[in-house]
């Protein structure tokens, strides 16, 4: 199995250097390599289990509840302006 | 007593201590930093310490007239845990400078209990590793034996308990991350039900499976820092609103007609001799004490490893995706348009195992490999709570080792990944099941603890508590202390 390294990179928004492309496409194939075993079991009639214990949708009032201190959210923000994130231009 | 002591103490005997005012919560947190000052140079358990604030807190504690079961008491927390203006970082250079703007709902309920926290603990990037040696920042030595790994992810808190630089600590724990590191290490790593403890606040690595939990030097300690964490939380949707049982009712001496099973499918050709040996030494004492000991195949276990390894990391690639410079952490110079800015501050903030991950799950997630991997690995999930399921119709606990060795050296497994996922063999069955397991010490094998593993049904604790309790009373390994 060789994965195409760079389209999944792509995918994942994640730039990769030139030494971990050749790394992640060796180690990856050995992974997949590994859940492959995975093909010996028969699981056409078992239903997937997405979470192990039985849960329902949590549903409450629509109700907005202000976050107070918006200065330390925005504190942590690599560019904040006038109460927002700053972010590099998105429309030509 | 030598106040130079105190801090090898268990929360339970410093309780009467404090209570009965023959000592403060200041010594004993003086004490702790102590400690730290002395050895934190060779273990390096700890990301940050919180000294002055500790004090503080201690300084408070003192003044309480209703004094609860941890008031007083240091702890270390995990640092996948946000705490309001002490810096979060996860071990990841991405989050290095993050400081949360609230507490997770279990920090708030530490400072409910007056619980004192003295620092926030090293731990493998995103709690994504089974040696700390993924951290961004530095690798966690074992206080057993420093060329050797603490375990992982919660490898500081597990060595910062080890080595007396906290009484108490958290975990979390995802495919084994509190237990591997607690058998690491010879002290006591409890992973609650699925849903017993809110998430809130926890930096999410794969949501259907992380659970924070207590690592502390003994079950009593473990029992009475669960009595506080446990609990229904409206702000974690997962949490589970079910009446919280006193944990401390179920430190009871007492085995007799337990029905417990030795999972065969751990003992095998992949498990350590002598880990083999101590396990079945653990059963006899277990049946010496009126217990049923049987031996209990579970078929599947030999395909959680590769489930976990599609599971974990699809939900850690959707996770992960709000690491992207925008609102938090750090942010690519080289940011001349939102989608490089994007590509480089992921590349320079994540460490290698942290984005081999992200491509495994977004391959596994991706159209075209969706059937065959994750959903695929959902099934096997089935199938794996399935063995549980029909193994607890027979038994009240399984027994197993928590992991397939003691601990291995650093560098040892860092350079191939499939050897070190295959350490976690014994804990992620667990955690796809969403089952309850604790590790306590149970031996040792070159000089290095080794951990028993008992697991229990959904929400079954008690049982946990009380099997683990029997065990430690009749016997010593508990008390062993590493040579620092």
């Amino acid at each position: 199995m060789k994965i195409d390294v760079e389209a999944v990179a792509k995918l994942a928004r994640l730039g990769l250097t030139p030494e971990e492309k050749k790394l992640f496409t060796d180690q990856l194939s050995r992974i997949l390599e590994h859940a492959d075993t995975l093909k010996k079991l028969n699981t056409d009639k078992v239903e997937p289990t997405s979470h192990a214990i039985p849960m329902k949708n949590v549903l409450r009032e629509d109700k907005v509840i202000p976050f107070q201190d918006l200065v330390s959210i925005l504190a942590n923000a690599p560019q904040a302006e006038e109460g927002m994130f700053r972010v590099p231009r998105i429309v030509e | 007593m030598c106040p130079a002591s105190w801090n090898n103490l268990t929360a339970h005997e410093l309780h009467s201590l404090l209570k009965s005012k023959q000592i403060s919560s200041v010594e004993l947190t003086e004490a702790v930093f102590a400690r730290i000052e002395k050895v934190e140079d060779k273990v390096k358990a700890y990301v940050t310490l919180t000294k002055d604030e500790a004090l503080k807190k201690a300084k408070a504690a003192d003044k309480n007239q209703d004094f609860s079961p941890l008031t007083g008491i240091p702890i270390a927390i995990k640092d996948n845990m946000c705490t309001k203006g002490i810096l979060t970082t996860c071990s990841s250079k991405i989050l290095a400078n993050y400081l949360p703007p609230y507490d997770a709902t279990i920090v708030e309920k530490l400072a409910a209990a007056g619980a004192v926290p003295v620092g926030k603990t090293n731990l493998d990037e995103f709690a994504m590793g089974s040696s700390t040696e993924n951290s961004g920042f530095h690798t966690t030595h074992n206080p057993w034996d420093l060329n050797t790994v603490p375990g992982g992810s919660s490898g500081g808190s597990a060595a910062a308990v080890a080595a007396d630089e906290c009484i108490l600590a958290l975990g979390s724990d995802t495919g084994g991350s509190i237990r591997q590191p607690a058998s690491f290490c010879g002290v006591v790593g409890l992973k609650p039900t699925y849903g017993r403890v809110s998430r809130y606040g926890l930096v999410a690595f794969a949501s259907s499976l992380d659970q924070i939990g207590p690592i502390t030097r003994d079950v009593t300690d473990a029992a009475w820092l669960m009595n506080v964490l446990a609990g229904h939380d409206p702000k974690d949707s997962t949490s589970v609103n079910q009446e919280v049982p006193d944990y401390r009712k179920s430190l009871v001496n007492d085995v007799k007609k337990f029905r417990i099973g030795l999972i065969t499918d751990l003992m095998g050709k992949g498990t350590d001799e002598a880990v083999k040996a101590a396990i079945k030494d653990a059963a006899r004492k277990l049946q010496s004490l009126g217990a049923i000991v049987e031996e209990v195949s579970l078929p599947t276990f030999e395909y959680a490893v590769p489930t976990y390894y599609l599971i974990a990391p699809a939900e850690a690639s959707s996770n992960l995706a709000r690491f992207d410079g925008v609102k938090f952490g750090h942010r690519s110079k080289e940011a001349p348009d939102l989608l490089t800015m994007y590509y480089h501050t992921r590349r320079e903030g994540f460490g290698a195992e942290v984005k081999r991950r992200i491509m495994l799950g977004t391959y596994a997630l991706s159209a075209g490999y969706y059937d065959a991997y994750y959903l695929k690995a959902l099934k096997v999930r089935t199938l794996i709570k399935q063995d549980f399921e029909k193994a607890f119709k027979h038994f009240d606990v399984l027994i197993s080792p928590t992991a397939p060795s003691p601990a291995f050296k650093i560098g040892e497994k860092s350079a191939d990944p499939l050897s070190m996922y295959l350490s976690d063999i014994a804990t992620i069955p667990v955690n796809l099941a969403g089952l309850p397991a604790i590790s306590l010490p149970c031996g040792f094998a070159y000089g290095l603890p080794i951990g028993l593993q008992i697991i229990g049904e959904a929400f079954a604790e008690e049982k946990l508590i009380q099997v683990a309790y029997t065990y430690e009373q009749n016997t010593e390994w508990h008390k062993k202390k590493p040579s620092l």
